[in-house]
């Protein structure tokens, strides 16, 4: 399972900067019948968070609803060199964690 | 070299005049659906990304990779996929690309067999090389000992089948364009497989495809990867041929 | 013989299947009480917020969603949260986007399932506790949750 993180490098300071993820994963929503007509067991992303200095700036939570392979955009104000986190975790509690550096000059 | 693959789509399909009113799926998908397929974070981008990571890792019992014979994929498999299928020569049939890597595994790095088709890492590894001949023409193999299939083909793509008693043809050729409940009937130009589906929420081969229109008709779809499938695909890249590889694509 | 095709090509209208699904589907009423568990009962006002999605949806596999609110984003008058719910899907809840001032633009966007033709609603709340929404009618020519 990988990611791709569309992410700017670098920011002038008060940038409104823009974020996008696309997170490799099936999204199973737990209501679907399989060729045995047995119900697959459900296997989602339940929650995507982004850490900027280890500050908690946006959360998505996601239900079945959302596409196989989660996409999720959002915008972030640029003011401190410094690392920014993102954090996903599934319905069975497991986390995945990848981060990028923005320099703000 | 060109001529000669326009004499040979001219006589599979006489009066066909193919130059100018050639659409592909991607020019009958909706505009949503094109600029996902042209954004960059597009999922069908991670099957490419697996596809590279597999190409140099070691596999089978001869742990080789296909790094180590092929070299870099942008060099030796550049315009591989815009000319499949071919001829095998070990076993004198025609061969799709997904059969070719499939022989590599089992012939050049011994990995256990039988593997599926459809086999996660074999899919990625299509992508992969696929994705090396991304905005080239389609240019049919023209070796002569495939003319005996891709003539199969044809007059495959012409037979009715199933329970509807329909042929490719009739829908492809005489109603593309038209609809189907709300979908509209393309001309069936294999220019993006694997593809990543909506329907499908993953990639799939044209096997998969092709598959879902012979369940479509009521018919028992062909074997993956059997005779009838690649002859098939032989003679629907003639009819497409010049037109460009979409590596990968989205479809719905 | 063209009439006996078009018999074909109707029978043939009944593809895809729609995969049975266990759960009873959300309905308008389930959205509202979901809607209604998100406000706390509060009144929601529509205005504020813009949803876009497209209005024909080819495939409810992969509907592109993104939601704006107008809003200065400052510590102390921002958007907290923008919920998305749908009527139709097994599960109200579609998403919940939590913002705050480092935010800097309220503006959000996801790919969601949808599954058949139905009302999107998105709805936000603000630091003042007030609720502002809107909504889209999407006609889904074909649903998720289907398999041929
Ligand atoms: C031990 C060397 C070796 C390894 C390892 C190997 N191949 Fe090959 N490959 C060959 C040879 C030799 C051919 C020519 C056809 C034949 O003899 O099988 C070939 C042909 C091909 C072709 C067709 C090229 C064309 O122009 O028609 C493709 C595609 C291909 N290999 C992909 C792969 C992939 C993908 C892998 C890794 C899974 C791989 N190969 C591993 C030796 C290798």
């Amino acid at each position: 399972m990988s990611v791709l993180i569309n992410i700017p490098d670098s920011a002038a300071p008060g940038e409104i900067i823009e974020i996008k993820l696309l997170i490799q994963h099936p999204m199973e929503t737990g209501f679907r019948t399989g060729p045995d007509g047995a119900l697959v067991p459900r296997d989602i992303i339940e929650s995507v968070t982004c850490l900027y200095l280890g500050e908690e700036v946006f959360r998505a939570d996601l239900y079945p609803a959302i596409t196989a392979n989660p996409f999720v955009g959002f915008h972030l104000r640029a003011d401190t060199t410094g690392e920014i986190e993102f954090i996903w975790t599934d319905n069975a509690g497991v986390t995945s964690r990848e981060a990028r550096t923005l320099t703000v000059a | 070299m060109r001529r000669a693959i326009v004499f040979t789509v001219a006589f599979l399909l006489p009066g066909l005049a193919w130059s100018d009113d050639r659409r592909t799926g991607y020019d009958d998908m909706n505009a949503d659906l094109q600029a996902l397929q042209d954004d960059p974070m597009n999922p069908a981008t991670f099957w490419v990304l697996d596809g590279e990571r597999l190409w140099s890792e070691p596999a089978g019992t001869t742990a080789q990779s296909c790094a180590d014979c092929h070299g870099s994929a942008e060099d030796s498999m550049q315009g591989v996929a815009a000319r499949y299928p071919s001829f095998d020569e070990s076993s004198g049939t025609a061969v799709d690309l997904l059969g070719r890597i499939a022989l590599c595994q089992s012939r050049h790095q011994q990995t256990a067999q039988p593997r599926d088709r459809s086999d996660p890492d074999r899919l990625a590894l299509l992508a992969y090389v696929t994705h090396q001949s991304r905005g080239l023409p389609i240019m049919p193999d023209e070796d002569p000992r495939l003319a005996p299939a891709r003539a199969r083909g044809e007059a495959l793509f012409s037979s009715r089948m199933g329970q509807l008693n329909l042929s490719c043809a009739q829908c492809h050729d005489d109603n593309a364009g038209g609809y189907l409940a709300a979908a509209r009937i393309p001309q069936a130009h294999p220019t993006g497989y694997p593809q990543y589906r909506l329907e499908w929420e993953t990639i799939g081969s044209l096997d998969r495809r092709l598959a879902g229109c012979m369940t479509g008709v009521r018919a028992d779809p062909f074997a993956p990867g059997s005779p009838e499938l690649v002859a098939l695909e032989l003679f629907l890249k003639s009819r497409a041929a010049g037109l460009t590889v979409e590596a990968l694509p989205i479809r719905p | 013989m063209t009439l006996s095709r078009r018999t074909a090509l109707t029978a043939l209208l009944s593809l895809p299947l729609v995969l049975q699904t266990r759960a009873a589907l959300a309905t308008p009423e389930s959205m509202q009480a979901a809607l209604d568990d998100f406000t706390g009962g509060a009144p929601v006002t529509p205005g504020r917020v813009t949803l876009k999605i497209p209005l024909l949806v080819e495939n409810g596999n992969s509907v592109p969603l993104s939601v704006s609110v107008d809003s200065p984003m400052t510590a102390e008058d921002h958007v907290e949260q923008i919920a998305i719910f749908n009527e139709i899907n097994p599960l109200p809840d579609t998403a919940r986007f939590h913002l705050g001032p480092r935010s800097g633009l309220a503006a959000v966007e996801t790919r969601i399932r949808l599954n058949g033709s139905q009302t999107v609603h998105a709805v936000a709340r603000m630091t003042d506790g007030s609720f502002w929404s809107a909504t889209t009618d999407v006609i889904v020519t074909a649903p998720a949750c289907r398999e041929v």
